[in-house]
């Protein structure tokens, strides 16, 4: 499998997502599972699968001893693996910058050189192909296709990517053409594509031109919550509090939210809001709320990471995602877990298989409106929502989508 | 001689508009006129009408012998008067046919019958006093809304002047017993029971064009078969089922009305005939007691109440919506009490369930909303201004019994101010006449010896005072007198 992200150093969802299927793949059983990602930490889950960072991978050969090995990257890297890595070095690289294990650097992040990042990945992924033992390759999102391509290119084995988002949902509609054109080669190139909702297979097959019979959703599913987590305590306002949790971004339809909580605060004055995130569109959201003269109710509380997330999730009454364009969205489910209704726009993957969420159209803001009036004025909605959105979300698990990608590998295997 | 006695139900409830909550306090208008309209004609054509034309050709040809009853709901009614009034002279020439029995309902097609006794007991009425006036019938048994009905209700119900009730032979009720008996209630044994077969009422109104089905397909020759190889015993087959099941249910080209017409025939060839509700209570007699403790209904595999009431958002739009009843009942706005009916139906709650069919899907069917969640919003909304208009009406502050004591003086002043007055405007005419004698007195009062006969008028001062006050309300001048003064008090 080739990754990006995976926990505990995430960035958005796709490490989540990544980090989750594996899991659940592994609890299906009988599976060895390789995860290759840019830059490992060391402190990595590599209880289900065999973690190889790019970073630690040579694509240069360097005399050195096994101790000097060991004392470098034994944190992250069996030695043992190093040699044998070392051993299937298929060219020359050392015009490349490399360091003194003849590796590459990565930063793992989406830095700016983050084209030329994308192709380093791919040129370690020769190496990794070509030393690893499998059956079938697995590329989670457009920056490891072409590592997907290139280890399908080397040995011949099956390629399945996996698509969380695509460039029209980030973009709304007005795709970068060189992020659409790796997108695009990836997907001609595969066996198989999963994606994580019918709205995004919609979306491959219309604006990708992809043959539908190749194209499978697995809806993504949620890790369930460690209990420390589940009980944080927050004190408990007086006013009720919405909030929105998540990039302001154009993708994510923050005016939306602004302009439904003008609508709710014009009749009721018990309601906070609070959108917590960071973004491009963060100061046009401040701009706005003032403009509608609710800034004293309107809150910015800036990025939130980590256990703050939660916190911020237990004081709230409402959780909304007024997504214009979500491949799934996890975020809502996280929300029901911690026992918090949501209200999620119908243009969101995650609509497809949620019942007790209130969905409305991310433009419609009387909707949204009314479904925030109404869940904090209505206690049986509230209590409604909460308690079946709990059972609800916690039936939706990893493994049972682990179960779907592993069938979805036999198909593919059994015609190869 | 078995007998089979059909009802079908007749009801449509008057489904809400888009309602915001900033709408609250603002709109008082609460239904969508063009979404009924549009549904309940397309319903009426399509099925009640050719349903309703169908029996009456029955009724026809069989010369009297094809028998069946009627319910049909209030909001229905009104809604036929608004939209498609052929329909209800439809309905005029089968009650006049005399083989046609119209059975009581409550008017909202609601759940009172669960919340609140007095309210049910009068939209029992408001249904019976609907049908007196238009059809000139005397309903005799009573079906109440969604078939609902446990041994609490049966003695209000025989209080009321009903002979029987229909509802549902509910299996976790009967066990082993048939519901093709007449049964007593338990709890009050003058009521008579008659109780819906569901596998015979469920095979025309869910299994009829089925392909799947083993019987498809169902003909009248089979569907008798199936009633005359029944035990000798079991006399009455009550096959219960909503009209639309004719052309709507089941579509016209399902041949459903050939079907229903062939029955009178292929039932008198097996000597099995019909019956209303009345004459089969009065023909059969009772094999047994039935004591239903919690109530049942016809609705979903459950057969009890949890379709309307089987989730918070139901159970709080439900407790809110009766919280009212008693205020509703004591004001004498019509617009309000008109919306109270209406906002009554059940339909309004089916919307709100949660519950999950058989195949797993949530119940979407005849639902005009999304989501439940939607449909909990919408009334809510459509509640929470309603509440505030019976607020505007009576505050809360004043409770139920206050409330009524105040009224109750109210009404009493009226009659009060009435009197008093009377007995003013009579006063007035003593003293006008008074005065005039007077200044004939002051006039004559030089001829002494005339003021003798000057108060001999006196003593008719006191019959004239009764006949004024016969007479004064006749007399404008005397009428605006006593006003003026009343205005400066």
């Amino acid at each position: 499998m080739f990754g990006w992200e995976f926990p505990p150093h995430i960035l958005g969802g796709l490490g989540t997502a990544s980090y989750g299927l594996t899991k659940g793949m592994w609890e299906c059983g009988n599976m060895d599972i390789t995860f290759v990602i840019p830059k490992p930490f060391g402190d990595e889950d590599r209880s289900f699968a065999n973690i190889i960072g790019t970073s630690q991978v040579p694509v240069a050969w360097r005399d050195v001893n096994r101790e000097y090995v060991d004392h470098r990257i034994g944190k992250v890297m069996d030695p043992d693996l190093y040699f044998r890595l070392r051993d299937h070095i298929y060219a020359d690289f050392n015009y490349m910058r490399t360091n003194d294990l003849g590796c590459i650097e990565f930063s793992g992040r989406y830095p700016d050189n983050l084209l030329e990042e994308i192709n380093n990945y791919s040129i370690t992924a020769g190496v990794i192909a070509r030393t690893i033992d499998f059956d079938i390759i697995h590329s989670h999102d457009w920056l490891t296709y072409p590592a997907g391509i290139h280890a399908k290119q080397v040995t011949g084995k099956p390629l399945v990517v996996h698509v969380h988002a695509t460039e029209y949902d980030r973009s709304r509609g007005k795709p970068n053409p060189t992020v659409y054109s790796i997108e695009r080669d990836g997907m001609n190139h595969a066996d198989h594509i999963i994606t994580v909702s019918n709205l995004t297979r919609q979306t491959v097959i219309d604006h990708y031109g992809i043959d539908p019979s190749k194209v499978t959703t697995v809806h993504n599913a949620v890790v369930p919550l460690s209990q420390d987590l589940l009980d944080i305590e927050m004190p408990k306002s007086k006013d009720k509090v919405v909030t929105f949790l998540g990039r302001i971004t154009m993708q994510k339809g923050p005016e939306y939210f602004v302009e439904a909580a003008a609508k709710v605060l014009r009749n009721c004055s018990n309601v906070r809001f609070v959108m917590a995130g960071s973004g491009d569109m963060m100061d046009k959201m401040i701009a706005l709320a003032a403009e509608r003269g609710i800034s004293d109710r309107f809150h910015f509380p800036g990025f939130q990471k980590g256990h703050q997330v939660y916190e911020m999730l237990k004081a709230s009454d409402v959780y909304i995602m007024p997504s214009v364009s979500e491949p799934f969205g996890i975020s809502p489910l996280e929300a029901m877990q911690m026992g918090v209704p949501s209200i999620i726009s119908k243009q969101s993957g995650c609509a497809e298989i949620l019942d007790n969420v209130i969905k409305t159209d991310y433009w419609d803001i009387d909707a949204m409106a009314d479904a925030i009036h109404s869940i904090i004025t209505n206690p049986s909605l509230y209590n409604q929502l909460r308690e079946d959105g709990l059972a609800e979300v916690n039936q939706i698990t990893w493994d049972k989508a682990g179960k779907k990608v592993i069938d979805i590998y036999n198909k593919v295997l059994a015609r190869y | 001689m078995k007998a089979i006695c059909f009802n079908f139900e007749i009801h449509q409830p008057f489904r809400l508009k888009r309602y915001r909550f900033f709408d609250i306090g603002r709109d008082h208008y609460y239904f969508d006129d063009f979404l009924n309209d549009d549904i309940v004609e397309r319903i009426a054509r399509n099925s009640y009408i050719p349903a309703a034309e169908t029996l009456l050709r029955m009724i026809e040809n069989s010369n009297g012998k094809f028998r069946c009853s009627i319910a049909v709901s209030g909001v229905a009614f009104e809604q036929f008067e608004r939209f498609v009034p052929e329909f209800i002279d439809l309905l005029k020439k089968l009650a006049d046919t005399g083989c046609v029995e119209f059975v009581a309902q409550p008017f909202s097609y609601s759940l009172a019958s669960l919340a609140d006794h007095e309210e049910f007991a009068q939209q029992v009425a408001d249904t019976c006093s609907l049908l007196r006036h238009r059809f000139g019938v005397e309903p005799k048994v009573l079906r109440n809304t969604e078939l609902i009905y446990c041994d609490e209700l049966a003695p209000q119900i025989s209080a009321m002047g009903f002979k029987a009730v229909l509802t549902e032979g509910a299996k976790h009720i009967l066990g082993w017993k048939s519901p093709n008996y007449v049964y007593n209630a338990a709890s009050d044994p003058k009521l008579k029971l008659l109780l819906r077969n569901a596998k015979l009422s469920d095979d025309i109104a869910r299994r009829f064009s089925d392909t799947s089905w083993g019987e498809f397909p169902l003909t009248a020759d089979k569907y008798m078969n199936w009633i005359a190889s029944t035990p000798q015993e079991e006399q009455i087959f009550n096959i219960f089922l909503n009209l639309e099941t004719f052309g709507d249910l089941q579509p016209a080209t399902s041949g459903i009305f050939q079907f229903l017409e062939a029955l009178p025939r292929m039932a008198a060839e097996r000597g099995v005939e019909f019956l209303t509700p009345s004459e089969a209570v009065a023909k059969i007699k009772a094999v047994d007691m039935l004591s239903i403790v919690h109530p049942i209904s016809g609705a979903d595999e459950e057969r009890d109440t949890t379709a309307w009431l089987g989730n918070r958002l139901q159970n709080e739009a439900f407790e809110k919506l009766y919280s009212v009843a008693e205020r509703v009942r004591q004001c004498q706005n019509r617009a309000l009490k008109l919306d109270y009916a209406y906002l009554q139906t059940c339909d309004h709650l089916f919307y709100m369930s949660t519950k999950r069919n058989a195949d797993g899907s949530l119940r979407s069917n005849f639902s005009p909303y999304e989501t439940p969640f939607a449909a909990f919003t919408n009334y809510m909304n459509v509640l929470a201004d309603f509440l505030m208009r019976v607020e505007e009406e009576f505050p809360s502050q004043v409770d139920n019994e206050e409330l009524n004591a105040l009224l109750l003086t109210i009404s009493n002043q009226g009659q009060e101010i009435e009197a008093l007055n009377k007995e003013l405007r009579a006063m007035r005419k003593n003293i006008e006449q008074y005065n005039i004698e007077h200044k004939h007195r002051v006039a004559e009062v030089a001829p002494a010896p005339e003021a003798v006969v000057a108060e001999a008028p006196a003593p008719e001062v006191k019959p004239a005072k009764k006949a004024c006050k016969a007479k004064a309300p006749k007399e404008p001048k005397a009428k605006a007198a006593p006003k003026a003064k009343k205005e400066k008090k």
